[in-house]
């Protein structure tokens, strides 16, 4: 039995839905994109060409909603399927394009560029608990005309995982539906298989602006997955009241999901969302708070009462060192996200309100991950009996008898998650000895193990090659010459 | 040696490793049918893989079911093959004689317990009292039966005082440097074992090991 969070009774799921199909006649919707509201327009929503702003009649929304697939894959380097949109299943990416990662020697939030987002790479592709990267940080040292193709760029070569991604604009996600076209061996192949999944972010309060509602256009026809990423804030972009803040999400992924599936119906689409209070004494988005949880498990009922597979973004902190903040605002909200049973739970490894990474914190939060996911697996029966069977007449009374049970030896990986060295169980006197180190200095070491031990994967070279001659491409049209030098290849 | 020596070399290695006790006896029992010399069986085949499970142990690869069962497939293995050892006249080379206690007050014992398994399955004579043990029968014990070594346990700060008392009556009666003390639980340091005058202490099942090789003069080279 998997366990589950529930916050929202059947009857206030159908409130939601209700109250979100009147939201997309009154106000409707803002809709900053021609060729979407040609799509509403045409299928019969009232559009305004003065103020852009469309109604959508529930039988639309009610028509994508249909043909939306309920469940799909995401599939690594060599065409296995490891991530399930769809039902409970519940997968962790790190948190996507920080601008800023945590120098764990000086602790200043240094400017991204290439090596941070390749250490990050590295660390999470040897991370069993991250199922997915993610385009984790921007890389401030190219164009910025190229930087989302660049981070997408990056994550083909040095990893196998599949993707979490997107893009700022409508050129650059068709430049990066080509590079996934490369990797793949062809657009059908990557259509059949696809390896990585766009980001796509309404703006809040009820705006579909011009690149999201085109990205979502392009991916649709593509037939590459997309992700709705809305976004509402509690008492600022959205009604200060959870189920204010969830109905308004709620509409803004059915107008979302209504245009993609205009565009193309049956391309893959998920609800998902960074839905956030409002911190009314600073101002801020905080992503560690406990509120902030509850919205998405929330909106994750929702989404899963039309079957839809979910997104959201937890396992962050607002903490700007990795530090006890950290470790409980990313270790309580993966949980609760784990709980709701949220298919891909982005976010690992940030600070700051999702602006800074840090590898160190990768590397603890695959720790939080690891018993959310044992908490998911849940308490199992494994044997016939439930406790008679291990008193055989060999049991002498004794503390140790159990450790000398062949069962034990089978089934304690099972029953119990074996942690890396950055969570700590040594005595006080072996703690001491290994130089009393505290969790950050722990995964300190453990990012350099990793880093250390780190094996680029094997790519077909045509492929590889290709793929760089397509960045650098644009890296010339963009006005540079080359682009920054990789250590771990050699173009020529 | 032959190519088939060295391949049953391994699979009782192997059964050590993977801690299957069946296995080991029917390894042993394959052993003497073939003639083949107790002692090398013991140390070539068997041996191997307690020592490379202990060290799997001591690099966190290994946990402590795994090192329990290896030990436990290894008792099984050497009763098996010590009736042909005596029938040779010979017996396989004991490390010594332990004497093993938790101290008195002290119920908690599954380290000393796991002390007392890989001591057996590294070649020595273990004597386990259990626990809540006097002075006087920890003492009454190693006597009787010419102990080398006694090891002593402790999980409370409150009990580890009782080694202290142990040693002392031992230095009173002359019984050392004859027996030697090791110590071992929780709060062990290894200035407690220094202060109350132990010969050595031990954090883990492994180094306990190593520690009572050193102190009957055995040291692994």
């Amino acid at each position: 039995m998997q366990p589950k969070l529930l916050l929202l009774d059947d009857e206030l799921i159908e409130r939601i839905l209700d109250e979100a199909y009147q939201l997309l006649l009154k106000p409707g919707v803002k809709v900053n994109n021609d060729e979407a509201r040609d799509l509403l327009g045409t299928a019969g929503a009232q559009v305004d060409k003065e103020t852009n702003v469309v109604k959508i009649p529930e039988q639309i929304v009610r028509k994508a909603l249909e043909s939306a697939p309920r469940e799909f894959y995401l599939y690594d380097y060599e065409g296995n399927p490891t991530v399930k949109y769809g039902g409970d299943a519940v997968h962790f990416d790190p948190g996507s394009s920080g601008i800023a990662m945590l120098n764990p020697e000086t602790l200043e939030h240094d400017t991204t560029e290439t090596q941070h987002l390749i250490k990050l790479i590295k660390v999470a592709e040897q991370l069993a608990q991250y199922d997915a990267q993610s385009t984790a940080v921007v890389c401030h040292d190219v164009p910025q005309s190229i930087q989302d193709s660049y981070r997408l760029y990056l994550a083909l070569l040095f990893s196998k995982k599949p993707i979490v991604t997107g893009a700022f604009t409508n050129k650059t996600v068709t430049e990066m539906i080509d590079m996934l076209a490369i990797m793949a061996g062809g657009y059908e192949q990557s259509k059949n298989k696809p390896r990585a999944i766009f980001d796509v972010c309404p703006a809040p309060p009820l705006i579909w602006s011009n690149f999201a509602s085109g990205n979502l256009i392009a991916l649709a026809r593509a037939g590459i997955p997309a992700e709705i990423v809305s976004v509402p804030l509690s008492g600022a972009a959205a009604p200060v009241t959870m189920l204010g803040t969830v109905t308004q999400h709620t509409a803004e992924c059915l107008a979302g999901i209504t245009i993609h599936q205009l565009a193309k119906a049956g391309a893959p689409i998920v609800w998902g969302g960074a839905a956030c209070i409002f911190d009314m004494k600073k101002g801020a988005t905080p992503m560690g708070a406990v509120e902030t949880a509850m919205l998405d498990c929330s909106y994750a009922q929702v989404a899963k009462s039309l079957n839809m597979p979910t997104h959201t973004y937890l396992g962050a902190t607002d903490s700007k060192l990795v530090d006890a903040q950290a470790g409980l605002e990313s270790g309580v909200t993966a949980m609760i996200g784990a709980l709701s049973g949220i298919n891909m739970i982005s976010g690992s490894g940030m600070l700051d309100f999702l602006s800074c990474h840090s590898a160190e914190k990768l590397v603890i939060d695959a720790e939080g991950i690891a018993m959310a996911k044992r908490m998911l697996a849940g308490v199992k029966l494994h044997t016939e009996t439930l406790a008679t069977g291990f008193y055989d007449d060999k049991i002498n009374f004794k503390g140790g008898d159990f450790l000398k049970q062949k069962i034990t030896m089978k089934l304690f990986r099972e029953e119990q998650h074996l942690p890396s060295n950055v969570i700590n169980r040594d005595s006080m006197r072996d703690w001491k000895k290994a130089g009393s180190l505290d969790t950050f200095e722990r995964a300190k070491l453990m990012v350099d193990d990793l880093l250390a031990s780190y094996a680029r994967p094997e790519l077909d070279s045509a492929h590889v090659t290709q793929l760089h001659a397509f960045m650098l491409d644009l890296a010339k049209k963009a006005g540079v010459e080359e682009l920054p030098t990789l250590e771990d290849f050699q173009f020529t | 040696m032959s190519e088939n020596l060295e391949v049953l070399y391994k699979q009782m290695a192997q059964s050590i490793i993977e801690g299957e006790a069946e296995i080991a006896v029917e390894l042993a029992q394959k052993s003497i049918e073939l003639n083949m010399h107790p002692l090398d069986t013991i140390t070539k085949g068997f041996v191997v893989g307690v020592n490379y499970i202990g060290d799997q142990f001591g690099a966190g690869e290994a946990f402590l079911p795994e090192l329990v069962m290896a030990g436990e497939a290894m008792k099984a293995a050497v009763a098996v093959l010590e009736p042909e050892l005596l029938k040779l006249g010979e017996a396989r080379e004991m490390m010594g004689k332990v004497v093993l206690a938790t101290v008195e007050g002290d119920i908690h014992e599954i380290g000393k317990t796991l002390v007392g398994t890989m001591l057996s399955a590294s070649g020595f004579e273990v004597t386990d009292l259990g626990v809540d043990q006097s002075a006087e029968k920890i003492i009454g014990k190693a006597i009787e039966i010419d102990a080398q070594i006694i090891g002593m346990s402790a999980l409370l700060t409150t009990t580890m005082v009782r080694q202290r008392e142990v040693i002392e009556e031992l230095d009173k009666e002359g019984l050392r440097p004859r027996i030697k003390v090791m110590v071992g639980g929780a709060p062990i340091t290894r200035d407690w074992a220094t202060k109350i005058k132990a010969d050595g202490y031990s954090e883990d099942a492994v180094g306990a090991v190593k520690l009572a090789k050193e102190l009957v003069g055995k040291a692994d080279r």
